[in-house]
C-alpha cells in the first residue's frame, strides 16, 4: 500500500514539475518591454487576411531592417491571419491590432464605425485609396484544362464543379461572387434578373463553401476536389509556385473585378503603447520602392509598377477589370444588397437548398 | 478495507476483468465472437490507426531532417510552451474543482444538487465554439466586462488568460465525472467511522477518502490533460490567432497547414499524437496498477 502511494505521489509530482517547468515566462502575453538597443523597442501587430502570409513574412523582415537603420529602434512584428470578415470581428472584439491589412475596405469601415479605434475617413489617408497593391479574380484549373473552362459562362455549365469559399466569412468569396455578377450584367445588357439567374447557376455547381480563400485553395489543390477554383490572382500564382506547375494552370476570364485590399493604421491601439510612428512608417513602407518590389514578388499587382522587377510583372496577365464602385455603387451597397442576412446570396442559397 | 475498495473500483476496472465465457459455447457463438472482434479491429484501423499512420508518414515524407526542422522554429516552441502552460494550469484547477464538486455531491445532501450535477455536464453538451464565444461575449471589447478590463489595461481574451479559461471550461467535467459515481457508490460509511474514531476533516480526507479515489482521480487527470493539450475549437475562438503569442499546438498545426507547410504541420501534429500515445501509456499503467491493487486487496 505504501509503495502504491509513493508511486502515485512521485508520478503526480513528476507530471506537475514537467508541466510547470516550461510555462509562465512565455505564456503570459509579454508587453513590449523586451530590452532593445538604440532608442528602444516597439512591437506591432498586423492583423491581415488569408493569402498574405508569405508576403508579410518577407515584408516584415525588410521593414525591421530599414526601420532599425533609420531610427535605431528595434521592431517585433506579430501577425494574425484569417478570413477578412472574421478578422475584422476579432479587432472589434478586442484584438489589439496596430495595423490592418484586410481584403476589403468594408471590413475596416466596420471597425471604424463600431469602435473609435480609427477615424471613419481612414481610407483617404494614404494614396490610391489606401491600397498599396491590387489583385483580381482568375480561374485555377487542372493542367491541360480538361473541362475547357475559358470564361465565366463555362462555370455555369452542367457537370462543372466550382470551388469558392463562403461570401459570409471570406472577402475573396465576395469578390468572386461580384465578379460573376458584373460579367453577367455586361453580357445581359444590365438585366438584374438574368444576372441573378446566371450567378445562381454557378452556385448550383459549388459542392461546398469553404470558410476562407486558403481553405478553398487547399480543397482544390491538395484534396483534388472540383474542376475550377475561383481565386485571387495572387493566391492562384502562389499555389502554382508552391504546389506545382505540372498539375495546375491559370485561366484568365474575358473580364474580371479589380480587388482593392486596403491597409490602415489603428491609431488608438498603436498610440496606446507608443507604436504610432512605427505603425505609420510600416504602412508607408508598403508604398516605398522596396515595399512595391516585395509586393510584386509575392504576386500582388503593385500600385507603382515602375519599382517592381519587370520579370515579376510579366506574370500578370492582361485582363479588363471593373471596380466595385463602378458596378455596385461601393461596398456598403453591395454588402447590403447581396451579402447581409436575407440578401440576394441568402435567397439564392435557399432556393438551391430547396432544389428550385 | 479490502472488499469495499474492490467494489469501489468496479466501475472502472470492470472493462479489464476477464469476461466470463458465455455458458454453453457453441460454434455459432464462437463465430459471432470472431465477427465482433473483427468488426472492432476493422473500425479501429479505419478511423484511428490509418489516420495516425498517415500523420507520421506525411511528417517524415521529406526525411528526418525536414521533420526536425519543423521544431527549429520559435513559433513552434512558443506553441509548445503555451500548450504545456495551459495544461499546467487547467489540470490542477480541475483537480481542485473536481474534488470539491464530487465530494459535495457524493457525501452531502443539499438543495440544488441535481442542478449542480447537470451544470457540470454542460461543457460536454455545448459545442466548443460556443464555449469560446461565451468568453468573447464576457470579456470582448463589446462584451460585458470588456470596457472595464480595457480601462484597467487587462487583456483576457486574445491573450494567454483567455486560452487558459477556455481550456478550463471545456475540460472541467472530466475529473468530476470520474469521481462522482465512484464516491457515490462508496457512500459515507468509512468517513463516518473515521470521524467517530476522532479523525479531523483533513485527516479523514487524506487517510480515508483519497486512498479510495486516487486511481479514479489519476484517470480523470490523464483525460483532462489530454483534452487540455488537444483542444481546438474553443481555443481557436478566443486566441485571436496571434502567431507566437496565442497559438497552441493545435492552432499552430492549422496555421502551418494553411501556409502550405505540410511537413511541418504534420511534424507538430505527430508530436501531439506522441503526447497522446504517452498519455495512453500512462493511462494503461494506471489501470494495471489499479487492477493489481484490487487483486492484492482481495487476497486475505
Amino acid at each position: 500500500m505504501s509503495l502504491n502511494r509513493s508511486w502515485l505521489l512521485s508520478s503526480t509530482l513528476a507530471l506537475m514539475a514537467a508541466l510547470s517547468g516550461c510555462g509562465p515566462a512565455d505564456g503570459a502575453a509579454a508587453p513590449s518591454t523586451a530590452a532593445g538597443k538604440g532608442r528602444g523597442h516597439v512591437t506591432l501587430l498586423n492583423v491581415s487576411y488569408d493569402p498574405t502570409r508569405e508576403l508579410y513574412e518577407e515584408f516584415n523582415a525588410a521593414f525591421k531592417r530599414q526601420y532599425e537603420r533609420q531610427t535605431g529602434q528595434t521592431v517585433t512584428i506579430d501577425q494574425s491571419h484569417g478570413g477578412a470578415g472574421k478578422q475584422a470581428r476579432a479587432v472589434i472584439d478586442g484584438v489589439k491590432a496596430d495595423v490592418l491589412t484586410l481584403a476589403i475596405g468594408y471590413d475596416i469601415d466596420q471597425i471604424a464605425r463600431r469602435t473609435d479605434l480609427l477615424p471613419t475617413d481612414w481610407q483617404s489617408r494614404l494614396e490610391n485609396n489606401s491600397c498599396p497593391y491590387t489583385t483580381t479574380i482568375v480561374f485555377l484549373v487542372r493542367r491541360g484544362n480538361p473541362k475547357g473552362i475559358n470564361d465565366w459562362e463555362d462555370l455555369a455549365r452542367d457537370g462543372v464543379e466550382v470551388i469558392t469559399p463562403n461570401p459570409k466569412t471570406s472577402g475573396g468569396a465576395r469578390y468572386n461572387y461580384l465578379a460573376a455578377w458584373g460579367y453577367a450584367l455586361r453580357k445581359f445588357g444590365h438585366d438584374e434578373l438574368k444576372a441573378r439567374a446566371f450567378v445562381k447557376s454557378i452556385y448550383k455547381n459549388v459542392p461546398v463553401l469553404g470558410s476562407g480563400a486558403r481553405d478553398s485553395t487547399i480543397t482544390f489543390v491538395q484534396r483534388g476536389q472540383g474542376d475550377v477554383l475561383l481565386a485571387w490572382e495572387n493566391e492562384a500564382l502562389l499555389a502554382i509556385a508552391q504546389l506545382g506547375a505540372d498539375a495546375l494552370e491559370i485561366v484568365v476570364p474575358s473580364v474580371s473585378i479589380l480587388a482593392e485590399p486596403p491597409v490602415a493604421v489603428v491609431d488608438k491601439n498603436a498610440a496606446s503603447h507608443g507604436a504610432l510612428a512605427a505603425a505609420q512608417a510600416y504602412v508607408r513602407y508598403l508604398y516605398s520602392p522596396e515595399g512595391q518590389r516585395i509586393v510584386a514578388r509575392h504576386y500582388y499587382r503593385p500600385y507603382q509598377p515602375r519599382f517592381a522587377d519587370p520579370e515579376d510583372l510579366k506574370r500578370f496577365a492582361k485582363v479588363e477589370t471593373f471596380t466595385v464602385n463602378d458596378v455596385f455603387g461601393g461596398w456598403p451597397r453591395a454588402q447590403a444588397q447581396h451579402f447581409d442576412d436575407g440578401g440576394v446570396f441568402d435567397v439564392i442559397q435557399n432556393e438551391l437548398a430547396q432544389g428550385r | 478495507m479490502g472488499p469495499s475498495a474492490a467494489s469501489a473500483h468496479r466501475g472502472i476496472a470492470a472493462g479489464h476483468a476477464a469476461a466470463p465465457r458465455l455458458q454453453g459455447t457453441t460454434a455459432d457463438a464462437r463465430w459471432l465472437e470472431w465477427l465482433f472482434i473483427g468488426v472492432s479491429w476493422a473500425f479501429l484501423a479505419l478511423v484511428l490507426l490509418v489516420p495516425l499512420g498517415a500523420v507520421f508518414c506525411e511528417a517524415l515524407r521529406e526525411g528526418l531532417r525536414a521533420y526536425f526542422d519543423a521544431f527549429d522554429d520559435p513559433y513552434a516552441w512558443s506553441a509548445i510552451r503555451l500548450t504545456l502552460f495551459t495544461a499546467a494550469i487547467a489540470v490542477p484547477a480541475n483537480v481542485v474543482f473536481g474534488l470539491a464538486a464530487s465530494w459535495a455531491i457524493a457525501k452531502f445532501e443539499f438543495r440544488g444538487k441535481t442542478v449542480l450535477i447537470t451544470l457540470i455536464d454542460l461543457p460536454f453538451a455545448v459545442a466548443p465554439v460556443v464555449s469560446g464565444l461565451i468568453y468573447v461575449l464576457l470579456f470582448g471589447m463589446t462584451g460585458w466586462f470588456g470596457p472595464w478590463l480595457a480601462s484597467h489595461d487587462i487583456q483576457i481574451i486574445f491573450a494567454a488568460p483567455g486560452v487558459v479559461l477556455a481550456t478550463i471550461f471545456v475540460t472541467f467535467p472530466l475529473v468530476a465525472r470520474e469521481l462522482i459515481p465512484l464516491m457515490q457508490e462508496q457512500g459515507t460509511d468509512e468517513e463516518e467511522a473515521a470521524a467517530s474514531l476522532g479523525a479531523g476533516g483533513w485527516q479523514t480526507f487524506r487517510r480515508v477518502t483519497l486512498p479510495n479515489i486516487k486511481w479514479a482521480l489519476m484517470y480523470g487527470v490523464i483525460l483532462c490533460n489530454a483534452r487540455a493539450m488537444g483542444e481546438f475549437g474553443a481555443v481557436s475562438v478566443v486566441s485571436g490567432h496571434l502567431r507566437g503569442k496565442t497559438h497552441t499546438m493545435p492552432l499552430h498545426v492549422e496555421s502551418l497547414y494553411n501556409e502550405y507547410n505540410f511537413v511541418a504541420a504534420f511534424a507538430v501534429a505527430s508530436l501531439l499524437a506522441m503526447l497522446a500515445v504517452a498519455t495512453l501509456a500512462v493511462k494503461t499503467a494506471v489501470q494495471w496498477r489499479m487492477q493489481r491493487e484490487l487483486q492484492d486487496s482481495a487476497e486475505p
